[in-house]
């Protein structure tokens, strides 16, 4: 059986979905006819028609707000915005109204919409097709933030994202959205959104990260148990609200905590979970808690050695791990 | 005043509206008093635009068409179903607050029962709302409308011009009412626009734009009727700018001191509606006592309904972040 990719898989997701409840629509910026910049949605138009897949203008705003407005009458949006920094224009809608639409009418209203949106570097997409926008977004309650890692994660975690009552942020990786395969379960699978999963068990050291950072982080634990140290790899797969128990648990089962992300450094999702983490397993550490992130510079340069400069990679991480396990 | 016969409507239809506009108005007004009597923070008024507001809400259908308005809007929401007791039970932010269950400030109108959508106070973020529940209406061939309202300072707006362009785009069944007071809190129109008249930024939309006096209920129930018409026959949106009055300071925060007194009250909607009414013989004197009287004792009630009613538990603060999820 042939793999299948993490935009495969969430093909598949938004396929099933739409094919099973008639209420969820997808719309986006070239997203219809196009089947999206890269391909999520290819054929959904032709299968489902213009209205349920469709190309809107481009105005994230109006993408976001016309979606709340559709998820208040009852329907299901999920709603492309076609690269993660396209959707500043559309924080408004995003932290002012659709977070807090159920809270402010004391539950009378809510707001089931799903914004999904590819983010992340690695290829070539420089200072505006790179970002990792996602901590804008991590610390507005009323919204959860997903980040899948990996093609079947991808696939129930957005099913569960559009089943979701309450609005939901789904950004992919867009460099793992031809890189990673796998098999993928067909059908019906979901992943419930709030829950982090240990990928890997170890007893050394833990790794605690999110997103394509997790494939890498995988590499780097394979290549260190060749040198003798095992690693617990905890994927947060949603990044908001954390999953504090799994956080706790993974960090204090090793008392060797390293935190990874593609993101800037300071104010990251990773300074939540070292703050989790101080707070709660300070006794059981053995080592002070390491970060391995981008660095604080306004975005991913363009020129090769530049951007290599910036990405986390499997050996930047194997580095990490090594000084943290020997510590 | 446009003749009430020209648009189709019947005496009683008159003082069914009257009704209504009298009632925000006299609520209005008791909100201030209560301010300034120390016993509300906080009042944003309706008056002076309360023709604008009933005229809308008159001409469309309460049970399936859906406002999303703006915190002028408190006559319209009342045409729309919202009572006096909980536009009270708002103010003083108590238990059974049904708009926002005491957490928004008052005038952030919402009740899904009677079809008004939520509001926060970042102004126009509503059209949006708005056009994506008349989206839903055409996605699914309901013959229902979403209509929408705002002062003609948020038309400036972003996603005023953002979602005016998608109606557009997809003829929505969608309505929105700039009810142009000519004042964004203290910045007069010479200095928030060039255009002669914000209406015919509907051309630029592709939808039909018209401009009326705000003033004359009967006027803007004839226009929205219309739009309503055009909405429901595929025709797609309306822009309607409504040339309106806002009779208070902007809010009980504003003292108002940046616009000449005296001049406002020629353009009270109400007192010319009144008039009108008398003029035309479709309600006497003693009728108008009457409905003062009746209205009296409504806000009365309410007020001291409101003011006997317990606050919302201080724990009601962690509620309903998320379904069946407090927070904290």
């Amino acid at each position: 059986m042939a793999k299948t990719s993490y935009l495969q898989a969430i093909h598949q997701a938004l396929d099933y979905e739409m094919g099973k409840d008639d209420s969820v629509f997808v719309l986006g910026e070239d997203v219809g006819k196009k089947g999206g910049v890269f391909k999520v949605t290819e054929g959904l138009q032709e299968k489902y028609g213009e209205m349920r897949c469709l190309d809107t203008p481009l105005a994230e705003s109006n993408i976001v707000g016309t979606s709340i407005g559709a998820a208040m009458m009852g329907k299901r949006p999920v709603a492309e915005i076609q690269f993660a920094e396209y959707i500043l224009p559309a924080t408004n809608q995003i932290l002012n109204e659709a977070a807090k639409i159920r809270y402010r009418s004391n539950n009378d209203w809510n707001c089931p919409m799903v914004i999904r949106s590819p983010f992340g570097g690695g290829i070539h997409g420089a200072l505006y097709h790179s970002q990792s926008i996602e901590t804008i977004f991590t610390s507005t309650p009323g919204l959860k933030v997903v980040v899948p890692s990996t093609p079947s994660d991808a696939k129930g975690l957005l099913i569960s994202a559009i089943r979701d009552n309450d609005p939901v942020l789904f950004f992919e990786h867009k460099k793992a959205y031809r890189l990673l395969k796998e098999d993928v379960p067909e059908g019906e699978y979901t992943v419930p959104i709030g829950k982090a999963d240990v990928k890997r068990e170890g007893d050394d050291i833990t790794v605690i990260t999110y997103g394509l950072c997790v494939n890498y982080a995988m590499q780097a634990a394979e290549r260190l148990s060749k040198k003798g140290y095992e690693t617990e790899i905890l994927d947060l797969r949603t990044i908001y609200p954390l999953d504090k128990e799994s956080i706790i648990e993974a960090a204090s089962k090793t008392g060797k905590v390293l935190l990874v992300t593609e993101d800037n450094l300071e104010g990251s999702v990773m300074s939540e979970v070292s703050a989790i983490v101080g707070e709660n397993c300070l006794y059981d550490l053995d080592a002070p808690i390491m970060r391995l992130a981008g660095p604080d510079v306004p975005a991913m340069p363009y020129s090769p050695p530049m951007e290599d400069f910036f990405m986390i990679n499997p050996d930047k991480i194997e580095a990490k791990m090594m000084e943290l396990a020997e510590h | 005043m446009l003749d009430y016969r020209e648009a189709g409507l019947a005496p009683d239809d008159l003082k069914e509206m009257y009704r209504t506009m009298h009632l925000a108005r006299r609520l209005d007004e008791r909100m201030w008093l209560l301010n300034r009597a120390g016993k509300l923070p906080f009042v944003i008024s309706c008056q002076g635009q309360e023709a604008t507001q009933v005229g809308a809400g008159y001409a469309l259908d309460t049970t399936v068409d859906v406002i999303s308005p703006y915190y002028r809007d408190l006559a319209l929401v009342t045409h729309f179903g919202m009572t006096a007791e909980e536009t009270m039970l708002f103010a003083f932010a108590k238990k059974g607050d049904v708009s926002s269950g005491g957490k928004q400030m008052p005038s952030h109108f919402s009740k899904k029962s009677n079809n008004i959508m939520t509001q926060g106070s970042c102004v126009a973020t509503q059209v949006l709302h708005a056009v994506g529940a008349s989206f839903k209406f055409k996605m699914d061939d309901e013959k229902r409308v979403a209509l929408t309202t705002l002062g003609e300072g948020s038309s400036n707006q972003g996603d005023f011009h953002e979602g005016l362009n998608f109606v557009g785009v997809h003829k929505l069944p969608f309505i929105c009412i700039i009810e142009n007071n000519k004042y964004a809190i203290s910045v007069p129109v010479e200095l928030q626009y060039g255009a002669d008249k914000l209406s015919d930024r509907a051309i630029g939309y592709g939808m039909h734009g018209e401009h009326i006096d705000g003033n004359d209920p009967i006027a803007v129930y004839k226009a929205v009727k219309e739009a309503r018409e055009r909405a429901m026959n595929g025709e797609g949106g309306t822009l309607i700018e409504a040339m309106s009055t806002r009779l208070t300071a902007h809010s009980s925060d504003d003292d108002d001191s940046y616009r000449e007194k005296g001049e406002l009250k020629e353009e009270d909607c109400l007192m010319r509606f009144k008039a009108y009414i008398k003029e035309h013989e479709v309600a006497d004197d003693e009728w108008f006592e009457t409905l003062e009287a009746e209205a009296k004792k409504i806000v009365t009630d309410a007020t001291k309904a409101a003011e006997n009613a317990p606050y919302p538990d201080a724990r009601e603060a962690l509620t309903h972040v998320y379904e069946g999820v407090n927070n904290g």
